[in-house]
């Protein structure tokens, strides 16, 4: 089991695997990426029992992640990389012309790791409970994870699933949102609010609980709880609190750098605030 | 002109439930989903034989595109039931990511398109599906004409892997290919062998395609009449084979001249062998309440429109 310390490095340098792939292309979703780079790093490198150097898409046995949020690729893919689903120098080709590492994720290129396509957002938890479903019916013990964002739950298919999930006790399935409380256009609450989220996920007869996505002693208690809770005829959500664009200061407390890149100037200065790590740069 | 005979009047749908049973015994992988359609899909003897393997996804159809498309992954071979129209304008954008950009082992069995639909009027006469369906990459597409075709169709895309739209209908329709003529996806069906027009129908307009036969027959035309069951991928070889045969064709299916079987071989002959070529199709319009033989009259989809048809492909031959 790895210590916090080193779960924090391999962070940190998932932040710069993050920062370099959107600078290397100027295009990509940096903020939701760096948000979510703590959680996603705890997931596969702490909490999922799965099989990166043997990827087998039916996800047989082993413990299943999905992103229904697709444009946060670069941690996706960088949390991938880094433990051993592909090369860690392909990073270098995100974003670019016959990468397999595509703006949004896709099974189209045949990326190990990535198990349905995402970016058309709403459609994770679908394809999430679905595949629960599928472990059910084969005796398969093992978890489906999905992360989908604060403002997709603005979609209405979320709904749809979260009924569906708790008529049919999912109960193997733990889905995170990642509550930033931002989106392209502003604050959640000024965009369309989504407001008593825990209620909501209550009313339909979830379980419910709720963490810090940055902060390692909140998962490291909030995640076992929620496993705890595995096969008790209910579905599991996190609702995550998280800031965007955690660990570079000029893009936190803004919904700024949800689809930006960094200027030359900027990156030097997000790179200074993550030191580079024994992990390397790709 | 070959003599069919009517083997007995069943709608598609149940041969399309005949099936699902069938290779829901064939293959314990298979499962079903519905969206709160179950008799009207004719799924019912798939759920009693297997009810841990039928879903009820309710009146929640792109959750249920979503949910097939993870159960596809852990391998099963999902078909999901419901209308056309909730099988395809409803849900494209969870069947483009979802299914077919995710390339998943889905089978979506779209019941009650078209005009054939009849009362219930337009809101579900889906006349777009075919054309929303094919443009899709690596969708196939088929469209079977009548029970035993259906029923035979359904058994064929379980065994095959990849995401299909099943389009069939509502009405009790002829039934008259034999239950021992295979299925082969992608392969066109010859019906009739004839030399002076090609005729290409597809679903329920193939037995109005044969109607139309006789009619020409009486005339002393020769008409040859090709079954295309799967619209994609089309059966390039068997289209430009007969075209160069009869020097002229006509299309017939239920659907808009829009994105249809007609456009599909428009486009093939406009790319590969320019031919005169006839469309019989609903024309840029909406359907009505009615019962079927009425709409296919008013809308121009009966026998005698498909006869009209070959008249006037014929006498474009240069």
């Amino acid at each position: 089991m790895r210590t916090v310390n080193e779960l924090q490095t391999i962070a940190t340098q998932v932040r710069r695997d993050i920062l370099r792939m959107v600078y290397a292309v100027k295009s990509g979703h940096p903020g939701g990426s760096l948000g979510c780079a703590d959680f996603l790093t705890a997931l596969y490198f702490k909490y999922m029992k799965h099989n990166p150097s043997k990827f087998e898409l039916t996800g047989n046995q082993e413990d299943v992640f999905f992103l229904s949020n697709g444009h946060i690729s670069p941690v996706f893919y960088s949390v991938l990389a880094r433990s051993g689903y592909f090369p860690v120098p392909e990073m270098a080709t995100f974003r670019k012309l016959n990468t397999r590492l595509q703006g949004h994720p896709t099974t189209h290129e045949g990326l190990p790791g990535v198990r349905v396509a995402s970016g058309s957002l709403g459609q994770g938890i679908s394809v999430a409970a679905g595949l629960a479903l599928e472990k059910k019916l084969n005796n398969d013990d093992s978890t489906v994870w999905v992360l989908t964002g604060d403002g997709e739950l603005q979609e209405g298919q979320i709904w749809e699933a979260v009924m569906f999930s708790k008529h049919y006790k999912i109960d193997n399935m733990i889905v995170t949102v990642d509550f930033n409380q931002k989106q392209i256009d502003g604050s959640t609450g000024d965009v369309m609010g989504i407001t008593e989220l825990s209620s909501k996920f209550l009313a339909f007869g979830w379980e419910v609980l709720e963490m810090d996505g940055n902060d390692w002693n909140s998962m490291d208690t909030v995640i076992p709880q929620a496993q705890a809770k595995l096969g008790q005829g209910k579905p599991i959500v996190i609702i995550m609190k998280t800031e965007m664009g955690q660990g570079v200061d000029f893009m936190m407390g803004t919904h700024a750098w949800h689809g930006k890149a960094p200027s030359e100037e900027q990156m030097n200065s997000a790179m200074a605030q993550l030191p580079v790590t024994e992990l390397g740069d790709y | 002109m070959r003599k069919f005979e009517i083997l007995g009047s069943k709608d598609t749908r149940s041969g399309f439930g005949a099936g699902l049973l069938e290779a829901g015994q064939a293959d314990e992988n298979v499962v079903a989903l519905c969206a709160d359609l179950t008799g009207s899909l004719m799924m019912d003897a798939f759920k009693d034989a297997f009810p841990t393997r039928f879903i009820q996804a309710g009146i929640a159809e792109a959750n249920m595109m979503g949910v097939a498309a993870g159960l596809a992954i852990g391998g099963k071979v999902p078909f999901t039931g419901t209308f056309a129209n909730f099988s395809t304008g409803r849900v494209y954008d969870q069947i483009r990511q979802s299914i077919a950009y995710s390339h998943t082992n889905v089978k979506i069995a779209a019941s009650h398109a078209g005009l054939t639909l009849g009362e219930d009027g337009a809101t579900h006469q889906i006349l777009e599906d075919i054309g929303l369906m094919k443009m899709l990459p690596g969708m196939t597409v088929i469209n079977p004409c009548d029970y035993n075709q259906t029923k035979a169709a359904t058994i064929a895309i379980a065994k095959m892997h990849g995401p299909v739209y099943l389009r069939f209908g509502r009405p009790k329709w002829p039934v008259f290919i034999s239950e021992d003529t295979p299925f082969v996806i992608g392969k066109a069906l010859m019906l009739n062998e004839g030399t002076d027009v090609s005729i290409f129908a597809t679903g329920h307009l193939v037995w109005k395609a044969i109607e139309a036969g006789h009619i020409l027959a009486e005339k002393g035309i020769s008409a040859e009449i090709i079954n295309i069951h799967t619209i994609k991928p089309l059966d390039v070889e068997a289209v430009i084979a007969s075209a160069k045969k009869t020097g002229c064709v006509v299309t017939a299916e239920e659907h808009q001249m829009n994105g249809g079987l007609g456009d599909s071989i428009a486009q093939l002959l406009a790319l590969k062998m320019p031919t005169p070529l006839e469309m019989v199709a609903v024309n840029d319009s909406f359907g009505e309440s009615g019962t079927p033989d009425e709409l296919l009259v008013k809308y121009h989809l009966d026998s005698q429109d498909v006869a009209d048809a070959a008249i006037r492909a014929i006498a474009r031959k240069v």
